[in-house]
């Protein structure tokens, strides 16, 4: 949160409509995204009670657990859901990448939307429940059972990662994107942000947030149910259920149960395709699709892997050393991401801008065949004086770079109340005496430099697994599946 | 103190005061600046229909199927004698607990005024204490009070308490799953302040028999399911932090009779019910009578406090609306419009605000500059 986004905020209040945070979408959005709202019973950990599932806006599948503290149905539940979840997987490796010749990489890549933070933790903990089953043993399950478990653990774990839209949460791309006039709190309403981005006709941001909150009018978006609907609803109709004495009461109470959990569901389940319609609507940012090229890179690298059955284990825990070098993982590519955000959008730019680490002005001097015969090698090191009403705080010396001119660099050579004096390097061909016309910016040229670049980042070094130091545990043991996990209880 | 207790009367109106419980007490912690919070709190009046009357009808539901899994684990935990938690208590945490007796303090032969429980609370631990030895005894809701805002709140918690190694545990239980060693961490760390509160209450309790503040430990026991499975687990849980913050929160309280002073004698939320429990009071005097005292909303109250809707509405607005760390980017900057009216230069900056009105002034070139363009 910045001063920029706190105005947009401000704004939002005034205008009675979320504003713009962004110029464009920094998120990719598949053409054939799957779709998932799931429904929890309340009070337990993990207790599927429904989902609405699919790829097409007009054809969302119900699954429902008419009992959902029965073993049996629970691992139906999750059978029928994997059976639709690995097709679209199937279906999203057909395809290979045909301008990517360096190594195979699929053309697409699965892209799970569920509409809310809870909804990503549903994905986690149905992973970790169902990841360690067994198709034999005490209590077999379908053998989709435990892949399922896989490839969900594989998404939330992916979920982690900046700039990543393998599984994503709708509110929080929504909230990149448009700044609301409530409170970050009250966005996680998937209803009362789309409220505010989209109101319906005669309705301003405010009005339709509050009409929002009604959970008759806007069920949640899960995966908790509304206490009431729970109370007056659910409840009589799972007990209508389980007193059926006859397959035909049982056949009625099911079908009076799947009503009910669609009247729940349906509106989230519009209200996401509207989602994904707006972030469509939206330009795509200049690196969206180099960073849903890493998504289908590791999607290609851990579908191959199961099908060749050399996955790595998912333990129940990282180790030490794993886990250090996944946080130093993440540190870089957020970095990078943000970087990428910056120099693909002004308005994120601008952040930057705001606190004086970045300026936009326009040329107004050019030197552009100065060269430093100070060192031992003459080299061309041309200054440009770009005048800017920015109020810029940077110091002589720090190293900025451009948008327009991302392998050039800029030291800030002065600063002064009106105007930056910058020395450039690199990018401009291999003369020592003249820089080819365009790659030093020219008098009247608008330009802006940021300290973000999204230059390589060296990985942190870390001991090896057998190595690891006393100080955190020594040596893990070798993580091994077992009975005891694959029988473990799920009530 | 009489003379409190009187006043408050009055505000409440004819109805039975509502308990306090850990969880309000925790949330009062909160938004210890919230006078209107406070004083209705220790009135005890009913939130819930006070909010109701007013047109903003608070959703704090609780899904029946929580409550049940919630009591069923507790009552799976206790039965028995709470064979199972002293199993966990003696394996999982390593305590010495000797053959114990199970005592429920929840009703005293068939009186259960407050008062009266709170008495046999302090009787029996006081006993308790005083004995060399460990007494082996594990108290079943016991009544406990704290001290609020110069004002006695009873709390009724659902926790055992018993003595090992010379000292007093509280034991609080749950029915959130702890997976893998880890629970959700807004759960777990609501169950942490809920069992400070009655580490403090038992702590002055004893503090009043005579006992330090360490006869009571600062780690509790919290007992959850584990994993996906109904079986208890137990974690011992070091409070000292929360014990601090609530502390200190509960000393920072904005005391009652300095609000008291500021209102209108006969200030009272009192709803009238008429013979069919049906509330008469005339909402907009309602209204008045609420809006005397000044609430300090935040969004987080919208999950804690029955009047948030209210609030809410009332601070439309305002930049607190938008939540705090909005309003701190903003400078502290009180309503939305003059934000904007110093960004637009419409306004002229007060005294202090020279440095955030040039601030949003080039926050908003900004954003005109970027989005002009792409819109």
């Amino acid at each position: 949160m910045s001063v920029l986004t706190a105005l947009a905020r401000a704004e939002a209040v005034e205008s009675g409509r979320a504003q713009p945070l962004t110029t464009v979408r920094h998120t990719h959005v598949a053409e054939r995204p799957l779709v998932l709202v799931p429904l929890a019973l309340a009070g337990e950990a993990a207790a599927p009670l429904a989902a609405m599932v699919g790829t097409d806006r007009g054809d969302g599948r119900l699954l429902a657990v008419a009992n959902p503290r029965d073993r049996t149905q629970r691992f139906q539940f999750v059978a029928q859901l994997a059976k639709i979840f690995l097709t679209y997987v199937e279906g999203c490796s057909r395809a290979v990448d045909a301008t990517h010749t360096a190594k195979l990489r699929y053309a697409e890549a699965p892209q799970v939307l569920v509409p809310n933070r809870g909804g990503v933790e549903f994905i986690r903990l149905l992973g970790r429940s169902t990841r360690f089953r067994r198709t034999y043993g005490p209590h077999p399950v379908h053998r989709t059972v435990p892949l399922l478990g896989q490839w969900f653990t594989f998404l939330r774990e992916r979920a982690d990662h900046p700039g990543s839209a393998m599984l994503l949460a709708m509110t929080e791309v929504l909230g990149e994107h448009w700044a609301t006039g409530q409170s970050g709190l009250e966005d996680a309403n998937l209803a009362a942000l789309l409220g505010w981005i989209d109101p319906p006709d005669g309705l301003d941001g405010a009005a339709a947030a509050e009409l929002a909150e009604d959970p008759l009018r806007w069920p949640p978006a899960g995966p908790s149910t509304d206490p009431t609907f729970d109370n007056e609803i659910l409840a009589p109709a799972l007990s209508a259920y389980a007193r059926a004495a006859d397959p035909q009461a049982q056949s009625r109470a099911e079908s009076a149960l799947g009503g009910a959990i669609r009247e729940q569901l349906e509106p989230t389940w519009g209200l996401m395709w509207r989602a994904v319609d707006l972030l469509r609507a939206r330009p795509a940012g200049g690196s969206v699709e180099a960073r849903w090229a890493i998504d289908r890179d590791v999607f290609t690298v851990y579908h191959m892997s199961l099908a060749e059955g050399t996955a790595l284990p998912q333990p129940r825990r990282d180790s030490a050393v794993a886990a250090a070098g996944r946080l130093d993982r993440l540190e870089r590519e957020q970095a990078r991401y943000e970087a990428q955000r910056a120099l693909d959008d002004p308005l994120v730019m601008a952040e930057f801008r705001l606190s004086g680490e970045a300026f936009t002005g326009t040329v107004v001097s050019a030197s552009p065949n100065r060269v430093d015969t100070s060192g031992k090698k003459a080299a061309l090191r041309p200054h440009i004086t770009v005048q800017t009403e920015d109020p810029v705080r940077l110091e002589p010396g720090a190293l900025l770079v451009s948008p327009a001119r991302l392998s050039q660099q800029a030291m800030v050579v002065s600063v002064s109340s009106v105007d930056v004096v910058l020395e450039l390097s690199k990018g401009m061909g291999r003369s020592t005496k003249q820089a080819p016309p365009g790659s030093v910016p020219e008098v009247g040229e608008v330009v802006t430099y940021g300290p973000v670049s999204d230059a390589y980042q060296p990985p942190g070094r870390f001991p090896s697994r057998e190595d690891t130091p006393w100080t955190h545990g020594g040596p893990p043991p070798d993580y091994q599946p077992n009975d005891i996990d694959a029988a473990e209880d799920w009530s | 103190m009489d003379a409190l207790v009187d006043r408050l009367d009055r505000i409440r109106g004819t109805v039975a005061p509502r308990n306090h419980n850990a969880r309000t007490i925790a949330a009062l912690t909160t938004n210890p600046g919230c006078g209107r919070r406070g004083l209705m709190d220790a009135a005890g009046v009913n939130k819930g229909a006070v909010a109701g009357q007013l047109g903003f009808p608070a959703a704090f539901g609780q899904s029946r199927f929580a409550i049940a899994r919630g009591n069923a684990f507790e009552a799976q935990v206790k039965a028995d004698g709470a064979a199972e938690l002293l199993q966990l208590l003696r394996e999982r945490l390593g305590l010495a607990i000797p053959e114990v007796a199970y005592d429920d303090l929840s009703n005293v032969g068939g009186n259960a005024s407050r008062e009266v429980r709170y008495a046999r609370t302090r009787s029996l631990l006081a006993r308790a204490a005083a004995e060399r030895d460990d007494a082996g005894t594990l108290f079943d809701h016991p009544m406990l009070r704290l001290d609020i805002a110069g004002y006695y709140a009873y709390l009724e918690p659902d926790l055992i308490a018993f003595r090992a190694g010379g000292r007093f545990h509280v034991v609080e239980i749950k029915s959130f799953a702890v997976i893998d060693g880890q629970a959700d961490p807004g759960k777990a760390a609501a169950a942490a302040k809920q069992s400070a509160v009655y580490v403090l209450a038992m702590r002055e309790l004893l503090g009043e028999l005579g006992y330090p503040p360490e006869s009571v430990s600062h780690n509790v026991v919290l007992v959850c399911p584990e994993n996906f499975a109904n079986r208890p687990t137990a974690t011992l849980v070091d409070v000292r932090k929360q014990l601090t913050v609530l502390r200190r929160q509960l000393s920072r309280l904005t005391r009652l009779d300095k609000i008291l002073d500021a209102l209108p004698s006969g200030l009272s939320f009192d709803l009238a019910y008429d013979s069919d429990q049906n509330a008469t009071r005339p909402p907009d005097e309602l209204h008045k009578a609420v809006s005397e005292i000044d609430a300090r909303y935040s969004p987080d109250c919208l999950g804690s406090c029955e009047m948030a809707f209210f609030c809410r509405d009332e601070a439309a607005g305002s930049t607190t609306a938008l939540g705090r760390s909005i309003r701190d980017d903003l400078g502290g900057v009180e309503s939305v419009s003059t934000v904007l009216g110093l960004a637009r230069g419409t306004l002229t900056p007060g005294a202090g605000q020279e440095e955030i009105a040039g601030l949003l002034r080039v926050a908003h070139r900004l954003r005109r500059e970027c989005l002009e363009g792409a819109v």
